[in-house]
C-alpha cells in the first residue's frame, strides 16, 4: 500500500496567523508554558528555536508575535484542509493537525507526482501556502519524505526504496516525543549517528536492549513501518434548510413552515446522541434571482435548543419592528422581501449526555422557560434579561444583564481586587441614565476636585435626582479613579458617598463636566 | 398514570372530594394551597410572613428586593418588572440568586400582561408600575395570584395591598465628614395593614441582611389575614 503524507509545517502559528487574520510572513511563535512550543521559518531566521523562554525568544526578535498555544484551534483550522484532500481522495486520515495521510492516488492521476501536484495546487488555492507531500511505501517514511521535500514540493520515494531513502537520514528525526528523545540520545552515546546505522542492527539485539519501542525505531528506520492508519469518517451534514417556493412575505407563515424542518434538525441530532446550544439562522430573500442569506444570527441557549426554540428564534429574528412598545429595540437583520429560504445551522453540537436532566428536578425550570417565552413573544426578546456580576470599580460596572436565552459573554472576572472601587454597601438603585446633580459648599460655591485628588471645599448642600436641594447631613470620599483614558472610557472622576438630611444616601460623581448621581442606597 | 379504582363503599362527600383533587391534579394546577407562606428575609419574616396569593407594597428598592430574597433563597424563581435602575450587586447580597432571576426592566405598556405571565410561573413577582392602577387591572392580577400562589410586591401605588411595608426614619451611618464610608442603616420597618394598628419595629439593614432590633409586639400569635 502506498502512503502519501501531506505536512504543513509550523501549522499551531500557521493556524494562530490565520484566525487572527495577521499576514503569515510577520515572525511568530505559538508559546506555552512561557517556552516556545513552534515558530515559523522568519522567526527560526532570527534565532527563535523551539524550547527556547519567552523572554529569550524576544530578546532574539523584539517583533516576535507571540501566540497562545490552543490544539482546538489548530485542528478547527485543519479541518479545511482535510476537506480538500479528502474532495480529491477520500479515506483521510488526520495524525495530528497540520499532518494527514491518505492512501497514495494511483492511476487516476496518472502517476503519483501528477496526483501530488493536483493535491498541493488544490491546497494552495484554499490559501494554505506552505505545503509538503511525500509518497512512500508506508507510513513512517512517508512522513520523513514530506519533511524532506521543498516548499510546495514533493518527494516521491519509489516502491521498495524505503530503505535506501532512510538510511542516510540523522537519528534527530526520531526525537517525536520524549520516549523517543531518550532513546535518540542512548544511541548517540552508543556511537550510532543515522538511521541506517539503527537499521543495521540485529533485531534481537535492539529488543533487549531497548525494548518493544526501540525495536519499533528500527522497523520504522528499516522502511517496515508496521503502523498502519484508519481513514476518518467524514462529519455528518447537520445543517437544515427549508426553501419557499413561492416566497412567503408575512412572519407567522415562515414560522409555521420552518417547524417541521425544525422538528428534522434537532432529530437528526438526537438520533446521533446529540443537542445543539448554538444555531445560526439565515433567512435568504428573493433578491433578483440570486439568493443570498439577508438575515444571519447566531443565537444562543442557557440549556439546548427544542424544536419550538427554533421556531421561536426564527420569528424573533424575522419579525419587524412591532408598532409600539419597547418590542426588538434592536432591528438589524429584520427581513422586508420575502423570505425565500431559511436555514437552520447547528454551530454548536454537544453530547446530549452532557445536559441530560436529573430524575428529581427540572421541571419547573422548564415550565420558567415557557412562561418567559410568552413573555418575549409580548415585549420582544430583547426586553427580558437576566442580571449577571461582573467585575469593575463602580456599581453600573459591577452588573451587566443579558438577554434571557443567551449566555453571558466578555464580563469582566470577579475575583480580581479592582483597586479605586466604592465600599460600603452595594446600592439598590442603580441608574442606567445617570441624573445631573450638584454639589456646593457653605459659601454656595460648586464642590470639584483637584488633580491631586483634593477637594475644593465641604460640601454642605446637594442636589438629589428628585425634589430640590437639600443639606448634605454626611459625606464620604472622594474616591478617585483614572480610568480607561486611553481607550476614550470616563477618564479622571472622583466618587462621593453622600447622605441627604432625610437620612437616605446617594453615590455621586465628579468628573470634569460636573456631578451626576450614579445609584441610590435607596 | 396508573389508575386506581375508587372506593365503592364510603362517604359520598369523601369520594366527590377525591376526585375533585384528582381533576386538579390532571389539570396540572399548581399543588401549593392558598394560606401557605412564602419565605422572606430571615429578619423579615417575623414582622411580615408574606401569604402567597397576596399583593404587599414597599416604598423602596430595597424592601422590595428583601422581600424577594427569602424565595429566591429557598430555591425559588423571582421576577422583577419594570426596574430599569435594578442594582444586581444589591439583590445577590441580600440573597437574591441572579440565576433564577427574570427581568423585565422596561414592560412598557404591556406590564399587566407581562406581570400576569410572571405570576405564573415565578412565585415572587416585584413590579414598579409607571401609570396609574386601577381596580380593575388589579383585580385581574389578584384572582391570578391566589390561582398561583405567588406572591406580589408593589412599589408604588396599588388600589388594594394586603400590607405595606415602609422604611420610615431611616439614616444611612459610617461616613463622617469625608472619612469612612457607608456601613448600616437605621430606621423603623411600618408594617402597615388593613384595619390593624400598623407594627413598628427598629431595624438595621447592611448590604447582606435585615437585623430586627426590637422583636415585634405581636409576635406570639401570628398575624392572619381578616377573612373577606
Amino acid at each position: 500500500m502506498r502512503v502519501l503524507a501531506v505536512w504543513c509545517p509550523d501549522w499551531p502559528v500557521v493556524a494562530a496567523l490565520l484566525e487572527e487574520g495577521l499576514p503569515a510572513t510577520a515572525p511568530a511563535a505559538v508559546i506555552k508554558a512561557n517556552v516556545v512550543e513552534v515558530c515559523n521559518e522568519e522567526a527560526r531566521r532570527e534565532g527563535v528555536r523551539r524550547g527556547q523562554r519567552r523572554r529569550d525568544a524576544q530578546g532574539r526578535c523584539p517583533e516576535l508575535r507571540l501566540l497562545a498555544s490552543a490544539p482546538d484551534r489548530d485542528g478547527r483550522a485543519f479541518e479545511p484542509v482535510l476537506e480538500t484532500v479528502e474532495a480529491l481522495r477520500p479515506g483521510v486520515a488526520a495524525l495530528r493537525p497540520g499532518l494527514l495521510a491518505v492512501r497514495a492516488p494511483g492511476r487516476w492521476f496518472g502517476t503519483e507526482e501528477n496526483a501530488a501536484a493536483t493535491i498541493c495546487e488544490a491546497l494552495v488555492e484554499t490559501g494554505v501556502w506552505d505545503v509538503r507531500q511525500g509518497v512512500a511505501d508506508d507510513l513512517f517514511c512517508a512522513e520523513q519524505a514530506a519533511r524532506w521535500a521543498d516548499l510546495q514540493g514533493w518527494r516521491v520515494v519509489p516502491a521498495g526504496g524505503a530503505a535506501t531513502f532512510l538510511r542516510d537520514l540523522p537519528l534527530q528525526v526520531l526525537e517525536q516525543d520524549p520516549q523517543g528523545r531518550e532513546v535518540v540520545g542512548l544511541l548517540r552515546r552508543l556511537g550510532l549517528s543515522s538511521l541506517g546505522d539503527l537499521a543495521g542492527l540485529p533485531a534481537q539485539a535492539v529488543e533487549h536492549r531497548l525494548g518493544a519501542f526501540g525495536s519499533r525505531l528500527r522497523r520504522q528506520a528499516r522502511g517496515e513501518d508496521p503502523t498502519s492508519f484508519h481513514a476518518r469518517t467524514p462529519p455528518p451534514d447537520l445543517e437544515c434548510e427549508v426553501v419557499f417556493e413561492p416566497p412567503l412575505d408575512s412572519v407567522e407563515a415562515v414560522a409555521f413552515s420552518v417547524r417541521r424542518t425544525a422538528d428534522r434538525l434537532v432529530e437528526q441530532l438526537a438520533a446521533r446522541q446529540l443537542v445543539c446550544t448554538a444555531v445560526r439562522v439565515e433567512a435568504c430573500t428573493d433578491d433578483g434571482g440570486a439568493s443570498v442569506p439577508t438575515s444571519v444570527r447566531t443565537w444562543l441557549h442557557p440549556r439546548f435548543f427544542s424544536p419550538a426554540d427554533l421556531v421561536d428564534r426564527v420569528h424573533w429574528q424575522l419579525s419587524p419592528r412591532a408598532t409600539g412598545g419597547v418590542r426588538s429595540r434592536k432591528d438589524a437583520g429584520v427581513v422586508a422581501a420575502p423570505v425565500e429560504r431559511v436555514r437552520l445551522v447547528p454551530e454548536t453540537v454537544e453530547p446530549a449526555a452532557a445536559h441530560g436532566e436529573g430524575l428529581w428536578g427540572g421541571a419547573g425550570d422548564e415550565l420558567v422557560e415557557r412562561g418567559v417565552a410568552r413573555v418575549q413573544g409580548m415585549v420582544g426578546f430583547e426586553a427580558v434579561r437576566r442580571p449577571v456580576l461582573q467585575g469593575g470599580r463602580t456599581p453600573a460596572a459591577r452588573q451587566a444583564d443579558v438577554v434571557w436565552g443567551e449566555r453571558a459573554v466578555d464580563l469582566r472576572p470577579l475575583d480580581r481586587p479592582w483597586p479605586g472601587r466604592v465600599p460600603g454597601p452595594p446600592p439598590a438603585l442603580v441608574f442606567r441614565q445617570p441624573p445631573p446633580s450638584e454639589v456646593v459648599d457653605d459659601a454656595g460655591v460648586g464642590v470639584r476636585v483637584t488633580e491631586r485628588g483634593a477637594v475644593t471645599g465641604v460640601p454642605t448642600s446637594f442636589r438629589p435626582p428628585s425634589g430640590g436641594w437639600q443639606p448634605v447631613l454626611s459625606w464620604a470620599g472622594p474616591w478617585p479613579v483614572d480610568e480607561g483614558w486611553w481607550q476614550g472610557a470616563e477618564g479622571r472622576c472622583a466618587r462621593f458617598q453622600v447622605v441627604g438630611a432625610d437620612g437616605r444616601a446617594w453615590l455621586l460623581r465628579c468628573a470634569d463636566d460636573g456631578w451626576t448621581v450614579e445609584a441610590g442606597y435607596d | 398514570m396508573s389508575v386506581r379504582p375508587l372506593p365503592t363503599s364510603g362517604d359520598r362527600a369523601e369520594v366527590v372530594a377525591r376526585l375533585r383533587e384528582r381533576v386538579a391534579a390532571l389539570e396540572c394546577r399548581t399543588t401549593r394551597s392558598a394560606g401557605q407562606t412564602v419565605p422572606s428575609t430571615s429578619g423579615l419574616s417575623s414582622v411580615l410572613p408574606l401569604e402567597a396569593g397576596h399583593a404587599y407594597g414597599v416604598d423602596s428598592a430595597f424592601l422590595g428586593l428583601a422581600l424577594a430574597a427569602g424565595a429566591s433563597r429557598a430555591g425559588e424563581w423571582v421576577g422583577f418588572t419594570g426596574f430599569p435602575d435594578f442594582g444586581a450587586e444589591a439583590a445577590a447580597g441580600l440573597g437574591v440568586a441572579l440565576d433564577r432571576t427574570v427581568l423585565v426592566p422596561e414592560p412598557g405598556e404591556h406590564w399587566l400582561e407581562v406581570t400576569a405571565a410572571l405570576v405564573d410561573v415565578l412565585r415572587v413577582v416585584v413590579l414598579r408600575p409607571t401609570v396609574r392602577v386601577d381596580a380593575k387591572q388589579a383585580g385581574v392580577l389578584e384572582s391570578r395570584l391566589r390561582r398561583r400562589s405567588a406572591v406580589l410586591v408593589v412599589h408604588g401605588g396599588w388600589p388594594r395591598l394586603t400590607a405595606s411595608v415602609s422604611l420610615e426614619r431611616s439614616l444611612w451611618e459610617g461616613p463622617l465628614d469625608g472619612r469612612g464610608h457607608l456601613e448600616r442603616r437605621r430606621g423603623t420597618l411600618v408594617v402597615d395593614r388593613r384595619g390593624r394598628p400598623a407594627t413598628r419595629v427598629d431595624v438595621v439593614t447592611t448590604g447582606s441582611e435585615v437585623e430586627v432590633l426590637t422583636p415585634a409586639p405581636a409576635a406570639a400569635t401570628p398575624w392572619r389575614r381578616a377573612s373577606g
